[in-house]
């Protein structure tokens, strides 16, 4: 048990640099560029004829403290930190005064809910397909399936998503395109409600699944076509061990933990795939919400969905860093 | 038929055909030997002689591109030619009545497994035992092997190698197997665990009156072991016969090489190593396959392969310096 | 080398396969020098014509022949992500090769920067950066910020092949003989690295247009310059979709996933060329 203490430990100390990395990367963005975020909102606030040139100082005195810019380099790092702590992130622009977390918060789940479940219907079937794929290799239909796969492999997020919008939207709709529920539907624990949840997120949920599985399916029967020939597998068939047996708890048990770190290290990359996915369906997450805020000049928004992605993805990658042992005893050795 | 095991005339080449070029590496050339009740049978060679070849074939272990050609494989348990079996016949008599002690014990435990649970998919379904009686058993087997029951909660990677070497051992024997293979069991470790492995392997085999075939290149374990043994060079058995026969009156000369250079307390006189290398298998010399190498190769050495012929009642010479002049000795090694 | 490619192209299936596809794309990337029309220019042509003879792919709402339009957009992808590549290359190779080659206390140090970057959403940021560059950013600094982002998986995958050659004989015995670190780096291992790196490239490429794809298509890139992801980026604006217009993203589109899957195809051959396991795997089964 002690073993597993410390390594629940290297993993918390990678989780806090991963954020304090990230974060600070952050800060250098917004602060070593040319532009100043104050001077373009009044820019854009003043464009529309003549203004009192006290107001916009006043105005111009306002945002720096809204935005956290007022005072020396030091202390608005100081000041960042402090207000990433408290979850502060000030009230958005484009939707004043709301502020920022609340409108964070309402499109999280929908994020949360879209990445869990397409990189959890991905990686389970993905894997064990591929599983199957690398064991029972004459077999047609897998091989079919691994062309599949290799061809759904390379192609980005935004194609993928494109592509399941066209055929889903313009060439055959049946299912809704945009949205996260139905607008006219009230919200509540209605069986209308959930079910317009579900038919909204099926596109979304199949487009980001599919820009996975592919790479899960070719990586697991790679990684099995090796196992297959290692000296416990080649032993225990040889010992007329059950087949079946031989196929989850040997091969496929062995070759799940390499790719539960594999999906550990692509969460990144998943996670920049399910907002731009968002972005396409119209879909209620933290990726409309950005470019939203993109648009609209909206600093506080854009920074603070920048900071929380961070943070959101380095704890999902704790999370799955602290499941490992239980697939690979061998981990709590080292 | 008594003896254990027959094999005749096997022959198992490695065929592959890649990016347009074919090769077929003679692994197993022509081998005819018996094994019989009760006894262990020593295979010795250098690397790459294709004894490893050998007892997979023997064992039903082949993949491709490993491929058997010819030949019968009799077991005294079965009916039939091995490779006439059918899956399920070959998967019954798998570990009940033929199973496997492995080479580089390191790695042929699943490392995300149990001991116990090892054993339960190895042996456990063979035996029509419940559960805690099978266990009772594994644990005797484990003792006489002297390691501690405790060790079947524990995953391999926990456990030194002597005591990963022993496990394996307890495996292949707790279903009381009548014929057991060993490939190099004792290679990876070292000397006093070797021998510790080595002591234990004969007492079980002794207590189980199985018989085995033992595979290693180290001499010495076979003088130790091995109650006749047989010579592999370049995938043809070349001479065969009781081990202290063989080891202390060699005939073929390769034999005679090999014994010779077995270092002997007292002895002073310095070793030469045989000049040449271990022949190309996938194009092997014409002829006898050690010419290249032999002192007293002759042309027919070089046209037509030496059969292997009873020289003396139970031992075997594949040389045409020995056979079939039997009045000829043994001949000395020049130089 | 010739008869290598030759014999991968008639062996393996992959790769003829991705070659072709690349190929394909060269050609029509090459074509592109020879446009008939500028292609900044706009309603040169008329517009939303359906592909004809005239005009193999139709025109656009713009005014602007498809076809050209796609082959510079293409190589104007092209280009962009090969740049990204190459300079991201360069980071991956030397961080890759020290850390394993060095080891020890620098080589976790970098492993645990290079872990930090794999994780690290790079949308959002990239996003950030755009916000905070706005008429600054020019492809030039995107290509570098992407660079500067994209190096740490390959790093990590170069960095396995330098710590398998520190252990080999030849290393020591180049220790041995007085090469300094960096001569046996450039002159001992570079050879046994560069068939990763190439194939890495090729994927680099890969995931570089599709980043340049994404951002241009919400508009986070100079939208004057035409590529893949800005044509598509006029395609919504002028809701191609919606009016029936749609081979002008059925071309872009289709010429990038023949891109993607081509350079993949490519890259994943190589490699099992490469790598002695697969090939031999290849053999008998």
């Amino acid at each position: 048990m002690r073993s597993y203490l410390w390594y629940f430990l290297r993993r918390l100390g990678q989780f806090v640099l991963v954020v304090f990395v990230g974060i600070n990367i952050v800060f250098f963005v917004t602060h070593a560029t040319p532009i100043d975020p104050v001077e373009q909102a009044i820019s854009s606030a003043t464009q529309f004829g003549q203004s009192d040139p006290r107001a916009v100082e006043i105005m111009r005195k306002a945002l720096r403290e809204l935005y956290g810019l007022d005072g020396t380099l030091w202390q608005q790092y100081l000041t960042f930190w402090k207000r990433l702590a408290t979850g502060d992130f000030g009230p958005s622009i484009s939707a004043f005064p709301t502020p920022v977390s609340t409108m964070i918060g309402r499109a999280l789940p929908w994020t949360v809910g879209l990445l869990s479940t397409s990189t959890l219907i991905a990686w389970c079937v993905g894997n064990f397909m591929g599983g199957l794929a690398g064991y029972y290799r004459k077999s047609r239909l897998l091989k079919a399936a691994g062309i599949v796969a290799t061809g759904l492999q390379p192609i980005p997020s935004y194609i993928m998503s494109l592509v399941v919008l066209i055929l889903f939207g313009y060439l055959w709709p049946i299912l809704p395109i945009s949205g996260g529920f139905e607008m006219n539907v009230q919200p509540g624990f209605t069986f209308a409600f959930v079910s317009s949840i579900v038919t909204h997120s099926l596109l979304p949920v199949l487009s980001l699944a599919l820009i996975t599985i592919g790479g899960w399916f070719v990586g697991m029967r790679s990684l099995v076509s090796n196992i297959v020939s290692e000296d416990y597998v080649v032993y225990a068939e040889l010992a007329g061990v059950d087949r079946h047996r031989i196929l989850t708890s040997y091969v496929m048990r062995n070759a799940l933990a390499p790719q539960l770190t594999g999906l550990a290290l692509s969460l990144g990359g998943i996670f920049n795939g399910a907002i731009i996915t968002e972005v396409v369906f119209g879909y209620p997450g933290l990726g409309t919400l950005l470019v939203r805020g993109v648009n609209s000049g909206d600093y506080s928004l854009v920074l603070g969905i920048a900071s929380i992605s961070i943070i959101a993805v380095a704890a999902a990658v704790f999370a799955i860093d602290l499941l490992y042992p239980l697939l690979d005893p061998r981990v709590k050795v080292r | 038929m008594d003896a254990a095991l027959s094999v005749k005339n096997l022959r198992a080449y490695y065929v592959t055909d890649y990016y347009g070029v074919r090769r077929e590496v003679r692994a197993v050339d022509d081998i005819t030997l018996s094994v019989e009740k009760n006894e262990i049978y020593g295979i010795a060679g250098e690397s790459s002689c294709g004894k490893s070849t050998f007892i997979k074939t023997v064992g039903a272990a082949i993949r491709p591109p490993l491929r058997v050609l010819g030949g019968s494989i009799k077991y005294s348990f079965l009916e039939r030619d091995l490779y006439d079996l059918d899956e399920r016949t070959l998967a019954d008599i798998r570990w009940k009545q033929l199973s496997f002690i492995p080479q580089g014990s390191m790695n042929v435990l699943n490392p995300v497994r149990r001991i116990r649970e090892s054993f339960q998919d190895f042996a456990f379904p063979h035996m029509r035992l419940s559960r805690s009686e099978f266990f009772d058993v594994v644990k005797q087997r484990l003792e006489r092997l002297h390691l501690s029951p405790s060790i079947l909660t524990a995953f391999p990677h926990e456990l030194s190698g002597g005591m990963r070497q022993r496990v394996a051992i307890a495996l292949a024997t707790v279903c009381r197997p009548e014929f057991i293979i060993a490939d190099e069991p004792t290679t990876a470790l070292d000397v006093v665990v070797q021998k510790d492995v080595l002591a234990l392997t004969l007492e079980t085999q002794r207590e189980m009156g199985s018989s085995m075939i033992f595979v290693t290149h180290d001499l010495t374990v076979h003088a130790n072991i091995s109650n006749r043994l047989g010579i592999m060079y370049a995938g043809r058995l070349i001479e065969e016969g009781p081990t202290g026969d063989v080891l202390r009156d060699p005939m073929h000369p390769y034999t005679q090489h090999l014994v010779a250079s077995l270092p002997q307390i007292g002895d002073l006189t310095p070793k030469t190593a045989l000049n040449g290398a271990p022949p190309n298998l996938a194009q092997p010399p014409s002829g006898c396959r050690f010419h290249p190498r032999c002192p007293l190769a002759t042309d027919i050495c070089r046209q037509t392969n030496p059969e292997l012929i009873t020289v003396v009642p139970g031992r075997r010479v594949a040389c045409y310096a020995v056979s079939p002049r039997l009045k000829l000795g043994p001949l000395q090694m020049t130089g | 080398m010739l008869k290598v490619l030759r014999d991968l192209f008639r062996h393996n299936r992959e790769f003829a396969v991705g070659s072709i596809l690349v190929l394909i794309v060269l050609g029509i990337v090459a074509a592109s020098f020879f446009s008939p029309y500028p292609p900044l220019d706009s309603y040169v042509v008329p517009p939303d014509i359906p592909p004809s003879w005239d005009h193999l792919l139709g025109t656009n709402s713009r005014g602007q022949d498809v076809f050209w339009q796609v082959a510079v957009a293409m190589r104007n992808s092209l280009l962009f992500g090969i740049s990204v590549a190459l300079i991201s290359r360069v980071i991956s190779l030397v961080v890759g090769l020290v850390s394993g080659y060095v080891g020890g206390m620098v080589d976790r140090i970098l492993m645990s920067i290079n872990d930090t970057f794999v994780v690290i959403p790079l949308f959002p940021i990239l996003t950030l950066f755009y916000f905070m560059m706005h008429d600054h950013m020019s492809w030039a600094v995107l290509a570098l910020a992407m660079a500067s982002l994209g190096w740490p998986y390959d790093a990590r995958l170069i960095r396995s092949v330098a710590l398998s050659l520190r252990n080999r004989e030849f290393t020591t015995q180049s220790i041995f003989s007085g090469m300094s670190t960096r001569q046996i780096l450039l002159e001992e291992h570079l050879p046994y690295v560069l068939p990763i790196v190439f194939s890495t490239t090729l994927n680099n490429i890969n995931w570089s247009i599709g980043l340049e794809v994404t951002l241009s298509v919400i508009g986070l890139t100079n939208i004057e310059t035409p590529t893949i992801g800005t044509m598509i980026y006029w395609a919504n604006q002028h809701t191609a979709m919606v009016a029936g217009i749609w081979w002008w993203v059925l071309a872009p589109v289709a010429i990038v996933i023949m891109t993607f899957i081509g350079l993949f195809l490519l890259s994943v051959s190589m490699n099992e060329f490469i790598d002695p396991r697969t090939r031999l795997a290849r053999m008998g089964v």
